[in-house]
């Protein structure tokens, strides 16, 4: 059944296959696996963080924050394994820990103080820049054998298209973000907490809980993107990602949710992801373009896509119905 | 009618005090099971207080609740809600981004493997609702539905996770009157059910087609309770507004009014006012009198162009004006010192100087500064003719006590020299010196020949200063009292009275 909150993951979803439909037959060698493995590969970490900023964005906040996340736990991996002895999996869950608790603490703030997610998410930005920056200001190599092996991880689909770890691990946490969004009760007040902080708590919302628990999710899965970016790139540098958590708000924002809070879907996040994707990958296939024009064909997509939901939030309020229609026998 | 049978929740002796005031003192109220208690007083008379002592809301410092005889001290709403006390309030407390399922589900959704079960929860909520008669898809968001069904489905939510006391908060403030027999048709099944309900309105039709007793508040006190059904509305009426309503008779200048200034003609909104005919002479001041919510602050805001009317005309000295926003009405030297003065008239952090020249220099255009020498001297003028008692015109705003701020809100309003003054209630919590100045204010400037329209809930005040009173009900005026007839008992009347008359 289609309704009316779903319409903006509808238009997504359109909006991507009509994108690919043309860049294919502008250029047929788009359509091959190639490309679409590509696609999962190299924006694998802006997915896994765009997950988390779903959540955050539903719940009515921000997180401006994880691009310095992603940052830190290169700069953190890449030092770690460089000067000690310690076996990547173990760097994996002690930086994933310190990434979960610097969101609960940002959420934390957030709730008892009563302060602006913006800013006490930039607060945060600074942070981790900052610290990534103490870590080493140089590219740090990394140069492990189980990164070889992670790495030489993929599935080779017939076609030639390489399907790596870390595009599955983003397909993973779609799907875990999904049952958690739209199937648990923590995701349940992720979204009534979007709907109204104070409206929630009356009823009986567990609002410190909540917040804490999204910022958390949100910092933890800027640390996965971190490792992923790490796994990507086989180095860590205090200057990547800039700017990266303004993509994630894109693609969330194009994914069909909410900037105010209350409605979103992550699926809608996955096709925004790809939907950025695609045009980058168009814009190599043309080779002419400046990859300016990235950005460019971003920023109209938000547009329109606010003017979207603008529209939709306007069309869901003028067309309440009438009580009477709805007496039951 | 229930005599005899024990109360579902008891309360005796409720106190609540907050710094410099009691809001409650030794309150009574007694539910019980299958029974409709209206809950009757005016602004500020200690209902909102009395729910949330006995919601946990608040802490009451004095008095024992008892639920079913046992005593009970809910700390937190949300313990009240588990010993099965609920609460549906005015503005529907409910998520309008979530369906109506999990807004009926929200923190105890049925659950499978851990996970929601989405199938179970809608059939559930579509069964539940069936019996409050409502056939509504659960999947579809509630904002998709008109305010009445949200307020159902918020009590059925109610209903659901307390189900022996039901506190109904203004329910049917904003709902029309279809809208307002299904909620009643709602409430007589629970009724049915054996729950105890509190109703709270400010409509005393619906008080007594609705509710078995009720309980008069009057300044935090039980002024009394009534059995509806040996009672009249006049009676109601008197205990709520019950002050000394002797009707004294005023010494009151002969109301020597002057040229019509201001026309209306059929002039209303629709939902907010009913349309009205009403002129205004100059040297004349109109009471408007109601109960609350009968449309006293609306007609105020309507003619002052905050909600712009949607039928009927206005004539200023003959000539057709548009009242389409304040800045109109200000062009037309009008003004309107808002009801609620903390957040529609003062500006709590500019000084006292600023507020006084706000309208003045809003009027110029903010291109055309007034000079300093021009502001100083009409802001001292202004605080020394009004009496407002401050350490400097450069303190904050909301540092002065409540009556220095309105005053300090006329003086904004006189500066500009209207010709057109509108007050909503300006007497409201201010203290008795204060009050005085200001009644005695409304008289000069009358005389002066401005032509003055006054909202007030305080009987002897509109009648002390009143050239014609005008009584709304039900966001209709119902009756029009001049000269001699203006006493607080005929005003009582006026309000009481069934007749739907309109003032011709």
């Amino acid at each position: 059944m289609i309704r009316s909150t779903h319409l903006p993951l509808l238009v997504t979803v359109l909006t991507f296959l009509v994108a690919f439909a043309l860049c294919g037959s502008q250029y047929p060698s788009m359509l091959t696996t190639r490309v679409v493995a590509n696609l999962l590969t190299d924006n694998a970490f802006l997915g896994i963080v765009a997950v988390g900023m779903t959540f955050v964005i539903i719940s009515g906040g921000i997180d401006l924050s994880v691009g310095s996340v992603i940052a830190f736990t290169g700069v953190f991996l890449a030092v770690v394994l460089r000067d000690t002895s310690l076996h990547p999996l173990a760097a994996f869950a002690l930086v994933l820990s310190l990434t979960v608790a610097f969101g609960a603490a940002m959420g934390a703030i957030i709730h008892y103080l009563d302060m602006p997610a913006f800013i006490v998410t930039l607060a945060g930005m600074f942070l981790a820049r900052g610290l990534a920056y103490v870590l080493s200001t140089d590219s740090v190599p990394i140069t492990h054998e189980f990164y070889d092996f992670l790495q030489s991880l993929y599935w080779k689909a017939p076609g030639g298209g390489r399907f790596r770890l870390t595009g599955v691990i983003m397909l993973l946490t779609f799907l875990i973000g999904m049952i958690m969004a739209h199937r648990t009760r923590f995701g349940q007040n992720v979204y009534a907490l979007g709907g109204g902080a104070q409206t929630a708590k009356l009823m009986g919302v567990p609002l410190a809980q909540t917040t804490i628990r999204i910022y958390a999710l949100s910092g933890g899965l800027a640390g996965l993107a971190g490792i992923v970016f790490s796994l990507y790139t086989s180095a860590g540098y205090s200057l990547a990602t800039v700017g990266v958590e303004l993509d994630a708000i894109a693609a969330v924002v194009i994914g069909g949710t909410l900037l105010t809070g209350g409605t979103g879907f992550v699926a809608g996040t996955f096709f925004g992801i790809l939907i950025m994707g695609l045009i980058q990958t168009y814009i190599v296939f043309d080779g002419t373009l400046s990859s300016w024009w990235t950005k460019i064909v971003i920023g109209g997509l938000l547009f329109a896509f606010i003017l979207l939901q603008k529209g939709l939030t306007w069309a869901t309020t003028a067309r309440r119905k009438p009580l009477t229609d709805f007496a039951a026998p | 009618m229930t005599e005899g049978t024990r109360p579902v929740l008891s309360c005796t002796g409720i106190s609540k005090f907050f710094p410099g005031a009691i809001a409650l003192d030794e309150v009574d109220l007694t539910l019980y099971s299958g029974e409709v208690h209206a809950l009757l007083g005016e602004n500020g008379a200690g209902k909102s207080t009395l729910i949330k002592c006995i919601t946990g809301a608040y802490r009451r410092d004095a008095g024992t609740i008892h639920l079913q005889g046992q005593a009970v001290s809910p700390t937190s709403t949300k313990e009240s809600q588990a010993l099965g006390i609920g609460t549906v309030y005015q503005e529907v407390n409910l998520l309008p981004n979530l369906t109506v399922a999990e807004n009926l589900f929200l923190g105890r959704q049925p659950t499978r493997f851990g996970l929601v079960s989405y199938s179970r929860m809608q059939t559930e909520t579509a069964r539940i609702l069936k019996d409050y008669g409502l056939a509504i898809n659960p999947a579809e968001p509630l904002s998709s539905y008109s305010v009445a069904v949200q307020q159902v489905v918020a009590i059925a939510r109610a209903v659901e996770l307390s189900g022996k006391v039901l506190i109904l908060d203004e329910p049917t403030a904003s709902l029309d009157r279809e809208e307002v027999e299904l909620l009643f048709s709602v409430i007589n099944k629970l009724k049915a059910r054996g729950l105890a309900i509190v109703f709270i309105t400010h409509f005393l039709d619906q008080v007594f087609e609705i509710s078995d007793r009720a309980t008069v508040l009057r300044n935090g006190r039980v002024v009394g309770t009534r059995e509806l059904a040996q009672a009249s509305q006049t009676d109601i009426i008197h205990l709520m507004l019950g002050r000394q309503l002797e009707s004294r008779i005023q010494e009151r200048a002969p109301a020597k009014s002057g040229k019509p200034l201001l026309e209306l003609n059929n002039f209303g909104r629709k939902g907010t006012v009913d349309p009205f005919n009403l002129t205004i002479h100059e040297g004349e001041v109109v009471g408007l009198a109601g109960l609350l919510g009968s449309g006293r602050t609306e007609t105020a805001n309507l003619i002052f162009g905050v909600v712009p009317a949607d039928q009927g005309e206005a004539k200023l000295r003959g000539k057709t004006i548009s009242l389409a926003n304040p800045r109109q009405a200000v062009g037309h030297r009008f003004g309107l010192c808002p009801e609620d003065r903390k957040t529609e008239g003062i500006v709590g952090d500019l000084s006292v100087r600023e507020n006084i020249i706000l309208a003045l220099q809003a009027r110029q255009g903010w291109f055309r500064p007034l000079a300093r020498a021009k502001v100083n001297e009409l802001a001292e003028a202004y605080v020394k003719t009004l009496d407002i008692r401050l350490a400097s015109l450069d303190m904050p705003i909301r540092f002065l006590s409540g009556g220095n701020q309105q005053k300090a809100l006329l003086a904004r309003w006189l500066a500009t020299n209207p010709d057109f003054l509108i007050l909503d209630e300006p007497t409201r919590g201010i203290d008795v010196g204060a009050h005085a100045e200001i009644i005695a204010l409304i008289e000069r400037l009358r005389e002066k020949g401005m032509a003055l329209l006054v909202a007030s809930s305080e009987l002897e005040e509109l009648v002390a200063y009143s050239t014609r009173v005008i009584v709304l009900k039900d966001r209709r005026q119902v009756d029009e009292l001049t000269g001699g007839q203006i006493s607080t008992g005929n005003i009582v009347k006026a309000i009481a009275a069934e007749t739907n008359r309109e003032v011709a």
